[in-house]
């Protein structure tokens, strides 16, 4: 009994890491320019597609295409923001939601109509495997999206905080029009959010595509974890973020040991109701 | 001259409703209008929330789903008369409506609109496990003898045909009394401006409520004759996300806070649909989709009122 405990907090754990990175770039968009991506999710199933491509094709582990994906999801991103978040950034607020709706569809439909419903896997990887300590099996593929989702997140931590763009990026954040008189070009700023958003989400996806199965929904419950973690994190807090995807992917492996598999995903989105109810500005954002 | 048009306007409309399934004797095409008419009653239930009071809910299907189970769950264990079923999914329905929409309602914008994503999805993960509504399995409604009493009909689409007109005129009409009175405005006041309408003294909150209650009945409503219809319900045919989308992006189609927005689009977005469905078949799954998302962004981008405006400024050019 124990020793299951101990495993399924273990792998609870090697998720949450994996939740932080996905809902890393959500919280920045929105922290940066106040916009929810409701197609962050399916972000995160084009980067596995295009994992499971490169490999299906051309035999890349997801190891290696993993910085293709990246700079193709952070031109990706770019070309969303200038193609259809830049003419709404003043509209209304739900012009702001429906277009990004629309991108969920668009994204969900174009999958299903490029390659089918069909689940696809990659079925052997580099990182295949097990690896047992204390009693414990740990996935390798796990544990190397585990710490690939720790040493993001640690970057685009650094990144804000120490490097002069990140700065300026955070200035945006702060106020836009202060950050203007100093010279700071919000546009771009903007576009560099989603650029390092959608390319944080799509590093997320290759990393799960080496163990997660690929279908034109995928995004679907990946992306409302993510909402649940930034909503619990302080919406446009990354360090928030980052306990938020630990206390989620605790919960749910918990709530599915415990109680029952089939409710877990229940409890998940339980918390983001007790949270906006009780605690509205999240563990460590601010108001 | 200038209020006769509209009267005209209607009356055409209402005897084409009446004579459209004397044109169309096959099958398919009454098949589509009667999803028509079902999807713009939905659409009316969302455009009471989200058009007129500006709160975008993406739970609506769960009010579709608890009409469409109260009433089959009745009918399968008890025996009970869809008719009753009826009435106690409406009932049911404002409950539900009551109990999320007082919490919720303290949230504004995205918060509000990702807090009724995760309701209707608890609502549904709720049913997929419930044996007693037949969990994953769904339902299989009884076929019985066909009359109006027992709402099942099988030899002619017609009397569903029927039966949907009349459910989207009452919509229709409640929208429109709505629209014209006290609570129209306040709707209309909240959504444009929320602050001012609370110093002139209007319950936010409680109006808020009412307009929620008002559109989880219309939806409930819908529920039923959907279960009474297809004759099958499964918690992934009548809650799922995809369902609460395809109703926002109708009235978002037609035009948000407009009485006839969500019939326009729902006149334009069903027959797309069926049509995919049948000319392309499984390759073409998908490409409806496809389609939507782009109108939808275009529109959302372009024009945010809908395109029910475009007719009517045309009218007024015209007249």
């Amino acid at each position: 009994m124990e020793g299951i405990l101990a495993q399924t907090i273990v792998s609870g754990l090697l998720i949450g890491f994996l939740y932080a990175l996905i809902a890393v770039g959500l919280t920045m968009i929105f922290g940066v320019m106040d916009i929810v991506n409701f197609a962050h999710g399916d972000y995160l199933m084009v980067a596995m597609y295009f994992s499971f491509w490169l490999f299906f094709l051309f035999g890349f582990d997801p190891l290696f295409s993993l910085p293709i994906v990246t700079i193709l999801l952070f031109g990706l991103g770019v070309i969303t923001y200038y193609l259809i978040i830049r003419p709404i950034i003043n509209a209304p607020m739900l012009s702001q939601i429906f277009v990004t709706f629309g991108l969920l569809i668009f994204l969900r439909g174009l999958a299903q109509f490029l390659w089918k419903v069909d689940y696809r896997m990659i079925p052997q990887t580099l990182s295949s495997g097990n690896i047992e300590a204390f009693g414990i099996y740990f996935g390798k593929p796990q544990i190397i999206a585990a710490a690939g989702a720790v040493i993001c997140n640690g970057v685009i931590l650094w990144f804000l905080k120490k490097t002069r763009l990140g700065m300026a990026l955070e200035a945006v954040a702060e106020d836009k029009e202060a950050a203007r008189l100093m010279g700071i070009d919000s546009d771009r700023m903007y576009a560099l959010a989603w650029g390092i958003g959608i390319a944080s989400v799509g590093i997320a996806g290759v990393l799960l595509s080496s163990f997660y199965y690929v279908f034109p929904e995928v995004g679907a419950n990946f992306g409302l974890i993510a909402f649940v973690v930034v909503a619990l994190g302080g919406f446009g807090s990354i360090p928030g973020a980052f306990i938020a995807g630990i206390i989620v992917g605790l919960v749910e492996v918990l709530s599915g040991f415990l109680i029952a598999p089939s409710l877990k995903f229940m409890f998940v989105l339980a918390i983001y109701l007790a949270v906006v109810f009780v605690r509205p500005q999240g563990l460590l954002g601010h108001k | 001259m200038k209020n006769k048009l509209p009267v005209i306007a209607f009356l055409l409309f209402f005897c084409c409703l009446i004579f459209f399934p004397l044109v169309f004797k096959t099958p398919f095409p009454r098949h589509v209008l009667i999803m028509v008419f079902l999807y713009a009653t939905m659409g009316i239930g969302w455009n009471i929330i989200g058009g007129y009071a500006g709160q975008v809910s993406f739970g609506n299907a769960a009010f579709f789903g608890v009409g469409a189970y109260s009433s089959a769950i009745l009918l399968v264990h008890f025996g009970i008369s869809p008719w009753v079923g009826m009435l106690v999914g409406v009932l049911l329905s404002a409950l539900l409506a009551v109990i999320v929409g007082y919490p919720c309602f303290r949230l504004q914008g995205h918060y509000f609109a990702i807090a009724t994503i995760a309701v209707g999805e608890i609502v549904m993960v709720a049913f997929l496990n419930w044996n007693f509504a037949g969990a994953a399995v769904g339902i299989y409604l009884p076929i019985l003898e066909q009359s109006l009493k027992n709402f099942e009909f099988h030899t002619s689409k017609l009397p569903y045909y029927y039966i949907i007109v009349c459910i989207f005129l009452f919509a229709l009409a409640v929208c429109y009394f709505m629209e014209k009175s006290r609570w129209g405005y306040y709707f209309r006041a909240i959504k444009n401006d929320p602050d001012g309408a609370c110093s002139l003294g209007i319950n936010i909150r409680k109006y808020k409520l009412y307009a929620f209650i008002l559109s989880a009945v219309i939806t409930s409503i819908c529920g039923t004759f959907y279960a009474q219809y297809i004759l099958y319900i499964h918690p992934s045919s009548t809650m799922d996300l995809m369902m609460s989308i395809q109703i926002c992006i109708i009235v978002l189609i037609g035009g948000l806070g407009k009485l006839f927005g969500p019939v326009l689009g729902a006149i334009i977005f069903v027959p797309l649909t069926e049509l995919t469905r049948v000319y392309l078949g499984s390759q073409g799954q998908g490409m409806d989709f496809i389609i939507y998302a782009l109108i939808i962004m275009v529109i959302a981008i372009m024009r945010p009122q809908g395109l029910w405006g475009v007719f009517s400024r045309e009218a007024r050019g015209t007249r």
